[in-house]
């Protein structure tokens, strides 16, 4: 192992940073907002809004996340004049954003299965004990559902983040240049494949280790109810009595 | 038959020093890519085909050994051999000095000139310094000037170029600042993206481009355009990839190239397959 190398090889990797979080939390962040629409669908209890939601899920876990990359930015790539037609191509034209839409569709369907889950965790004598209380809809949604759903979901949707950080990588074969993109290209000018993986490998664990600090800080911050109660120190007249 | 002999005592030499158990059967492994057309590529029912398949079997033959050839993407093919994963690269890899740092070369077999392919609709086709040649190792200042040419045209324009090839280094080196350069996997999705009008030009060895040029798709609306440019820094010509330790390879390697030229063998593959002679003159 050649330090002054590696160190080289950092300097340059982690300008590939900036690019992979963006990818990263565009993406997440869409995906988000598709996943939860996704969920809500399939639990309506419509059929015609059940069905495609599952189709969809059915389809975008079932393939690879190269698979669609590839078909999304080479395959549509390929009906040009239809997309010109419709005004989509400024958006396909990019690479950029044939990323954003595979990894957002890819992360949506994994993120409505972890979404439903909290959702139909949630307890049943909390949805009750609410409608007791007078609430329903929205209200009992957004007071009470909501935020059990998504305390029960958290763990499972960190793991969703990290992967899609990790996911990012796939997005250098659209020669998007993030920090994988970075490593091949430096591999290919130096042949020093292991130095230059072990660096990127290393830059993809602290960008990891932090999200998960943070995701764990969120954890602890939706769960006071799990938390020790602060210890109660006895009132002083108690004691003198 | 003294020939076979001593390459046989050879590769037992070498087996015998790199444990390889693939050198005592006298069979050697030659990566290509698969994907390198005409050089190299992947017919439609999976099989390896072109210029540098139908080269590694005649030089086996002369070498009196067996050959597998395995296709392997280009982006691992130097650290694979140097893993030992097979013995040889044939995959119209340039000889260049920054590759000799890592491994060795036998040959060169081939020869062949840069160049840009356009659409032919496009003001580019009108590229200055179209049909020139110029040898970047020994007219260096008349070269740059040819590449300073066409800067104007390409000012501000996407430019296509596969990775970690002599081209991406050409392009850093030359066009950098002055075109958007985006690297690609391979010349096949260098090619799409040109077609989807993703990429305004696309930067390739020219060989490689005639072979684009022979598809239906590209036949007719685009065109190689630019300076034919070679020598320095894009190489000495391709060859065959070795470690740096098998000698008696390249050794052998070399005989069978010289008789490959020799009795003109190379020359009919070229013809066959580039329309044109890539025999390296020396």
């Amino acid at each position: 192992m050649d330090f002054a190398f590696m160190q080289e090889a950092f300097l340059r990797l982690i300008a590939g940073v900036p690019l992979t979080l963006n990818l990263a939390f565009t993406s997440i962040a869409f995906g988000a907002i598709f996943a939860m629409l996704l969920a809500l669908m399939r639990m309506s209890n419509i059929k015609v809004l059940d069905w495609p939601a599952q189709a969809y899920v059915f389809v975008f876990r079932g393939t690879p996340l190269l698979v669609q990359i590839f078909l999304i930015y080479y395959g549509l790539g390929q009906f040009r004049p239809t997309l010109d037609a419709l005004g989509l191509w400024g958006f396909f034209r990019e690479p950029y954003w044939c990323a954003v839409l595979a990894l957002t569709m890819n992360t949506a369907a994994y993120g409505s299965e972890i979404i439903r889950g909290g959702l139909q965790a949630v307890p049943h004598h909390q949805v009750e004990a609410a409608r007791a209380c007078g609430m329903s809809g929205f209200l009992l949604f957004r007071r009470i559902i909501f935020p059990i759903a998504v305390r029960q979901a958290l763990p499972a949707y960190g793991s969703e983040i990290i992967l899609m950080v990790k996911a990012t990588s796939l997005a250098s074969v659209i020669t998007m240049m993030e920090v994988t993109g970075l490593a091949a290209k430096m591999i290919s000018q130096t042949f020093r494949a292991v130095e230059v993986f072990v660096v990127a490998g290393v830059i993809y664990l602290v960008m990891n280790f932090i999200i998960t600090r943070i995701i764990m800080a969120i954890e602890w911050w939706l769960s006071p109810h799990l938390r020790r109660p602060p210890a109660i120190e006895p009132r002083l007249e108690a004691a003198h009595v | 038959m003294n020939f076979a002999k001593t390459l046989g005592l050879a590769l037992l030499g070498s087996a015998l020093v790199t444990g390889s158990a693939v050198a005592q059967q006298k069979t050697i492994k030659i990566a290509t890519e698969g994907a390198y057309a005409p050089y190299n590529f992947t017919t439609p029912d999976g099989k390896l085909d072109g210029f540098e398949i139908e080269l590694a079997k005649d030089l086996c033959a002369r070498m009196k050994v067996t050959c597998e050839i395995v296709a392997q993407d280009w982006d691992g093919i130097i650290p694979a051999l140097t893993a030992k994963k097979y013995d040889a690269i044939m995959a119209g890899m340039s000889i260049t000095d920054e590759r000799k740092k890592t491994i060795d070369f036998a040959g060169p077999y081939g020869d062949s000139p840069n160049g840009f392919l356009v659409p032919k609709s496009s003001p580019l086709a009108k590229m200055p310094g179209t049909g020139e040649s110029y040898n970047l190792g020994t007219q260096q200042a008349a070269a740059e000037k040819a590449i300073e040419a066409t800067k104007a045209l390409l000012k501000g324009k996407t430019l296509g170029v596969q990775g970690s090839t002599i081209h991406s280094a050409y392009a850093d080196k030359y066009l950098k600042g002055t075109v958007d350069i985006r690297e690609y996997k391979s010349t096949e999705a260098h090619d799409l993206d040109l077609a989807a009008g993703r990429v305004d030009v696309v930067l390739g060895d020219a060989t490689s481009i005639i072979g684009t040029l022979e598809k239906p798709e590209f036949s007719k609306d685009y065109v190689l355009v630019g300076p034919s440019v070679t020598g320095g820094m894009l190489g000495l010509g391709v060859g065959v990839g070795l470690r740096k330790e098998d000698q008696e390879l390249k050794k052998a390697f070399n005989e069978a190239i010289q008789g490959a030229i020799k009795d003109g063998t190379l020359k009919t593959l070229a013809l066959k397959w580039f329309k044109v002679d890539i025999t390296p003159r020396s």
